[in-house]
C-alpha cells in the first residue's frame, strides 16, 4: 500500500514536472561555446569547423580554433550550421493575435495623420504567434503600424523578452508612410482616370501640408530651444512633436507602396529630401523601376513572392522580383509580407528568390543584413561577428530549404526553449491516447 | 477587288433585282450551310479537345512513382495519353516525341483537393443548402491563374463551390488542360463532389447575416439532419410515385396517383446519402468534425474528405476510424478565431494517426507551390519525403475518388506528369514541365510573358491590382477565397467599395 502510495506519488510529480516543462521552460543565459560548425557569418565568408563564443548577449569571438575555456556551456555542433538570425523588417508581430478578430488587433489606430502612434506600446510579448517565429530561426522583426497615411511608427524587436521594453531595440524604428496610390484600385473601382488623379493629388496635397508644419514646427521649436529668452514658449502639438524626430532625419521614414507608378511617384516625392533615410517596403513591382530605385539609393523591403501583381506578367516575376532589383545595385530586404502567422516562413520566401536569380549569398544577406543596415544596427545585428549580439540560431541544413530543422535559437544571448503552441500541439497529439503507467 | 466591285455593282443595280434575288437566295443556303458546318466542326472540336492527348517518351529520368520506389534512369512512355510502359531504354515508337529528363525528377502531376482558381462564381450564398447548384456551370476555362498552377506543377483540381451554406453547390474536378474549353477542361471520370461547410463562415453568412439557421455550430448540425431526413422522405415518395405513374400509365386502371416534383435540390441530397457524390467538408474545429463523422454515420455516407480541418490532428485516432479523411494546409492558422488553437504539425499527426491526409492551396497564388507546401511536413512533423509527396499525388487523388487515373506513374494511368529541375521537395528545384494526358501544356523553355487567352477583352489595364475579380491580402493570399461573391451581398458600389478598402487596409 505505501508502495503504491509512493509509486503514485512519484508518478504525480513527474505528471508536474512534464507539465512544468512545457509551460515555463526557462532559456538558458551565460556562457556557450558553438564547436565545429560551419559558421555562415555573412559578412566574412564561411568558416568551416568554427567556434562561436557567447558571453551573455554578446558574441565574443568567432573562429576556427580557440581553447574553450571550462566554464563554458558546449553545444556540438559538428554537421550543424550557424547563421545570424533571420531578420523580417514588415510584419505586424505583437500587433495582431486573430486575423478576422478586431480587438486583438492593434495595428490600426483612427486616422490619416497619425506620426504619434507607437507600434511598441502596443506590441503583445505574450502572443502566440512570436515563439512560432522565433523557433524556425527568425530573431527580429520590425513592426509596423498600418492604417493608410501617416499610420505611426514602427518598432524593432527582439523576438524574446517578457516586456516591449525589453524586446525594443528600436521603439522609433522609422515612420511608416502608406503612400497615396495614383491607380485605380481594381475592376471595382468605377472611377474615372480623372477622378483618380485627383484624389491621389488631393493625397499628396494634404501629406505635403502635414509635412510643411511639421518642418516649421521644428524649426520653431529649435530657434526657441536655441534662444528661449523673452520668446514665448510654443504650444506642444503631439503630432508635430513626433516628427520632429522625422524631419530631423532620425528615424526612417517606411513608404509602402508597390505599384510601378506609385513607386515613381513616391521616389519623385523623396527627391528633395535629402536628409531623410528612405526605406521602401512591399515593392512588389520594384522590378519595373529596379535602375531608378538603385540610383535613388533607396534600400527596399519586398514581400513580392507571394504577389502576382498583372495577368499579363510572366509566371516568374513574383519569384524574381527581389533577385532583378539586386541585379541593378538595390539594396534588397525580404520579408514575407505574412504579418503575423507565418512571418515564420521568410527563410522559405528567400530560399525562392535565390533560385529565381537572387543567388543564395544575397539571399541570405536580404534577411540578415541588409535589413540589420537599413535600420542603422548592423553594429548588433545582421552577421555573425565579434562584439554584435548575440541572435542566432544553428541548423541542421541549409535553412531555406522546408527539409531542414532549426535546433537552437540565440535571441540577445539567451538560448531559448524551443516550444511554441505548435510544437506543444504536435507533442500532445501525435499519439493522443497515450498514457504513463 | 475589281470583282467584288462588280459583284456590288450588279446587286445595287435596279435592272439586276432578280438576279439579285437568287444570288441572296443561294448566298443564304451558303451561309446557313456554313453556318451549320462552323457550329458542327466545332463541336467536334469540343469533342475532339476533350480528349485531346498525346504520346510521348520521357528518358532517363528520376521517376518518383509515388506508389512504388523511385527509379532512377527510367524511361516513361506515354501513348495516346496513357502511361504504357515504364522501365529502362525503351525505344520510341514511330511518331513519339521524345523528352529528355536526364538528371531531372519525373513526378506524377500535382493534384489540389480544394480550390476556386477559375471559378466564375463562388458561392451562391442565398440559402443554407444549395446542392442544386454546380460549379460546372461557372467555369472560366481562359483564367491565366490555370497556366500559374500549370507552371507549378499543377494538373488537376478540385474546383470548389465557397463555404458560406452548410450544404453548398456540386464541385467540378477539372484537369487544367489551359486553352481548352470549360468542357475540355473536365475530368472526364471523376465522379461527383459536393461541398459542405462548417463553423464560423455559414453561422455568419445565415444565423448572423439572414437570422435563420445556422448561426451556431448546433444549428449547423440541424440543418444537416433537416435536409437528410427530407431527402431520404423525398427519394422514396418520387420512387413510389414515379412506379406509381408508370403502373396508372400502363394499365390504365384505378385513379392517378398525387404527383411528386422533381426537386433537384433534394435529389443531390438524396444520391449523397447512396453514396454517389463524395462530400468535401470545409470545417476547422475538433468538435464540429467528429458532428459531422456521426451525422454521416446516422445516414451511411462514407467516403468524405474534410477540408481545412485544422483541428483534425486532435480527433485524428476518431478519423481514422470512421475512414475519414483530411485535405489540410501546411501551416495556415490565426486568421480567424476557429484555427487559432491549430498547428503546422496537423498534416504530419494525421498521416501518423493513418488519416488520408492531402495538402491543399484553397489559394491562387499558393497552388503555384504545392511542392513546398509539402515539403514543410517535413520540418513540422518529420513526415517521410514520401508520405509529404503522397499528400499532393495520390492522397487529393483517393479523395477525389480518381486514384485510378492519377496520382501515380503506374502502367495503365493518365499521362499527367511534372519534371523538375532536382528534387520536387527543395526549394532549389524548378518545374520545368507539366504534361496533361501526354501533351505538354507548360514547358519553362518555351514560356511566353504574357500566357492570357483573353488578351483582347483583358488589354494591359493598369490597376492597383490588376487581378481579375479576387480579393487578397498584400500577401497575395485569398482573403477568405472560401467566402467570395459574398460581396453580391451587399447592394451599393459604395459599399462593395467600402469593404474592399477594408481588406486593402488590412494588407498593409
Amino acid at each position: 500500500m505505501k508502495k503504491a502510495v509512493l509509486v503514485t506519488i512519484t508518478f504525480l510529480c513527474m505528471g508536474v514536472q512534464i507539465l512544468f516543462a512545457q509551460i515555463t521552460e526557462k532559456p538558458e543565459f551565460g556562457k556557450f561555446a558553438i564547436t565545429n560548425a560551419t559558421i555562415h557569418t555573412v559578412t566574412n565568408g564561411t568558416i568551416e569547423g568554427g567556434i562561436v563564443l557567447i558571453e551573455d548577449h554578446t558574441i565574443t569571438m568567432v573562429g576556427e580554433n580557440v581553447k574553450i575555456p571550462t566554464d563554458y556551456q558546449v553545444i556540438d555542433a559538428s554537421g550543424k550550421h550557424v547563421y545570424p538570425g533571420f531578420f523580417d523588417a514588415n510584419t505586424r508581430l505583437g500587433l495582431e493575435e486573430v486575423g478576422s478578430i478586431d480587438l486583438t488587433q492593434d495595428f490600426n489606430e483612427v486616422g490619416d495623420f497619425n506620426p504619434h502612434m507607437m507600434a511598441f506600446t502596443a506590441v503583445n510579448p505574450n502572443s502566440v504567434a512570436i515563439p512560432v517565429t522565433r523557433v524556425n530561426g527568425i530573431t527580429n522583426v520590425v513592426s509596423i503600424p498600418s492604417s493608410g497615411g501617416i499610420a505611426g511608427k514602427a518598432a524593432l524587436l527582439d523576438l524574446w523578452g517578457y516586456t516591449p521594453d525589453d524586446m525594443a531595440m528600436e521603439r522609433s524604428a522609422g515612420l511608416h508612410i502608406e503612400w497615396p496610390s495614383a491607380l485605380k484600385g481594381g475592376f471595382w473601382d468605377d472611377r474615372s482616370d480623372e477622378e483618380v488623379q485627383k484624389e491621389y493629388e488631393e493625397e499628396l496635397k494634404e501629406l505635403n501640408e502635414f509635412w510643411k508644419e511639421a518642418v516649421f514646427y521644428n524649426e520653431m521649436w529649435r530657434q526657441y530651444d536655441l534662444d528661449p529668452e523673452g520668446r514665448k514658449q510654443p504650444d506642444k502639438n503631439i503630432k508635430m512633436e513626433a516628427m520632429r524626430e522625422v524631419v530631423n532625419g532620425e528615424v526612417p521614414v517606411i513608404i509602402s507602396v508597390n505599384h510601378e507608378k506609385n513607386i515613381k511617384n513616391a521616389l519623385e516625392w523623396t527627391n528633395d529630401k535629402e536628409e531623410i533615410h528612405f526605406i521602401f517596403t512591399g515593392v512588389n513591382e520594384g522590378w519595373r523601376v529596379a535602375e531608378e530605385l538603385a540610383e535613388a539609393e533607396i534600400p527596399v523591403v519586398t514581400t513580392s513572392l507571394y504577389n502576382i501583381t498583372r495577368d499579363y506578367d510572366n509566371y516568374q516575376r513574383p519569384y524574381q522580383n527581389a533577385g532583378l532589383m539586386a541585379e541593378a545595385g538595390v539594396k534588397v530586404m525580404i520579408s514575407t509580407g505574412e504579418g503575423v502567422e507565418n512571418v515564420r516562413n521568410v527563410g522559405f520566401h528567400a530560399g525562392y528568390a535565390a533560385t529565381y536569380g537572387m543567388g543564395k549569398e544575397e539571399a541570405l544577406k536580404a534577411v540578415t543584413i541588409h535589413p540589420a543596415e537599413a535600420f542603422g544596427v548592423a553594429d548588433e545585428l545582421g552577421s555573425i561577428e565579434e562584439g554584435k549580439k548575440a541572435n542566432l540560431f544553428i541548423a541542421d541544413g541549409d535553412p531555406f530549404e522546408a527539409l531542414t530543422k532549426i535546433e537552437h535559437v540565440f535571441i540577445n544571448g539567451y538560448k531559448i526553449p524551443m516550444t511554441s503552441r505548435h510544437d506543444q500541439l504536435f507533442e500532445q497529439f501525435l499519439d493522443r491516447d497515450a498514457v504513463n503507467r | 477587288m475589281e470583282r467584288f466591285m462588280n459583284f456590288k455593282q450588279n446587286i445595287l443595280s435596279d435592272t439586276m433585282f432578280e438576279r439579285k434575288s437568287i444570288y441572296w437566295n443561294r448566298l443564304k443556303t451558303v451561309i446557313g450551310l456554313f453556318s451549320f458546318m462552323v457550329v458542327f466542326v466545332s463541336g467536334q472540336f469540343d469533342k475532339a479537345a476533350a480528349q485531346e492527348t498525346d504520346s510521348v517518351l520521357i528518358e532517363n529520368g528520376t521517376v518518383i512513382t509515388i506508389t512504388g520506389e523511385n527509379l532512377e534512369n527510367t524511361d516513361v512512355l506515354i501513348q495516346d495519353g496513357i502511361i504504357t510502359e515504364i522501365g529502362d531504354n525503351i525505344d520510341a515508337p514511330r511518331g513519339v516525341n521524345r523528352i529528355d529528363a536526364s538528371g531531372k525528377y519525373v513526378m506524377p502531376g500535382i493534384i489540389d483537393a480544394h480550390s476556386h482558381l477559375n471559378g466564375v462564381n463562388i458561392n451562391e450564398a442565398t440559402a443554407p443548402a444549395t446542392p442544386q447548384v454546380t460549379m460546372k456551370e461557372s467555369i472560366d476555362p481562359n483564367e491565366v491563374r490555370i497556366y500559374a498552377a500549370l507552371a507549378g506543377g499543377v494538373t488537376t483540381i478540385n474546383l470548389m463551390h465557397g463555404s458560406a451554406n452548410v450544404i453548398g453547390g456540386r464541385n467540378a474536378t477539372l484537369k487544367l488542360r489551359y486553352g481548352q474549353d470549360q468542357k475540355g477542361l473536365m475530368f472526364e471520370d471523376a465522379p461527383q463532389t459536393i461541398k459542405f461547410a462548417l463553423g464560423e463562415n455559414p453561422m455568419r453568412v445565415h444565423g448572423e447575416g439572414s437570422g435563420i439557421h445556422p448561426s451556431t455550430r448546433m444549428g449547423v448540425e440541424m440543418v444537416i439532419r433537416e435536409y437528410f431526413d427530407a431527402a431520404i422522405d423525398y427519394r422514396r415518395n418520387r420512387t413510389e410515385y414515379l412506379a406509381a405513374k408508370e403502373e396508372y400509365d400502363r394499365t390504365g386502371e384505378g385513379v392517378p396517383p398525387i404527383p411528386v416534383a422533381k426537386n433537384l435540390r433534394l435529389e443531390v441530397l438524396a444520391d449523397i446519402i447512396e453514396g454517389d457524390i463524395l462530400v468535401h467538408c470545409h470545417s476547422y474545429r475538433s468538435d464540429e468534425i467528429l458532428m459531422l463523422a456521426r451525422v454521416f454515420e446516422d445516414y451511411g455516407v462514407e467516403n468524405y474528405t474534410f477540408q481545412h480541418a485544422n483541428e483534425a490532428f486532435k480527433v485524428a485516432p476518431e478519423l481514422a476510424e470512421y475512414g475519414a479523411h483530411a485535405s489540410v494546409f501546411s501551416d495556415w492558422w490565426a486568421y480567424k478565431f476557429e484555427v487559432y488553437y491549430s498547428t503546422a504539425y496537423n498534416a504530419s499527426i494525421l498521416n501518423e494517426n493513418g488519416v488520408v491526409t492531402s495538402i491543399n492551396s484553397d489559394s491562387d497564388e499558393l497552388i503555384r507551390h504545392l511542392n513546398h507546401e509539402a515539403a514543410k511536413t517535413i520540418r513540422y512533423g518529420n513526415s517521410s519525403e514520401s508520405d509529404a509527396l503522397k499528400m499532393i499525388t495520390i492522397n487529393p487523388a483517393i479523395q477525389l475518388g480518381i486514384d485510378e487515373h492519377v496520382g501515380s506513374i503506374e502502367e495503365g494511368k493518365h499521362g499527367d506528369i511534372s519534371i523538375w529541375s532536382g528534387h520536387p521537395l527543395s526549394i532549389y528545384s524548378v518545374n520545368e514541365m507539366t504534361l496533361i494526358d501526354g501533351k505538354v501544356y507548360f514547358d519553362r523553355e518555351n514560356d511566353a510573358d504574357d500566357m492570357r487567352l483573353d488578351r483582347a477583352i483583358n488589354a494591359t489595364e493598369d490597376y492597383e491590382d490588376t487581378r481579375s475579380v479576387e480579393i487578397h491580402n498584400s500577401d497575395g493570399r485569398d482573403t477568405d477565397a472560401c467566402m467570395q461573391d459574398l460581396f453580391m451581398l451587399f447592394d451599393s458600389q459604395e459599399n462593395r467599395q467600402a469593404l474592399q478598402q477594408e481588406f486593402h487596409n488590412h494588407t498593409k
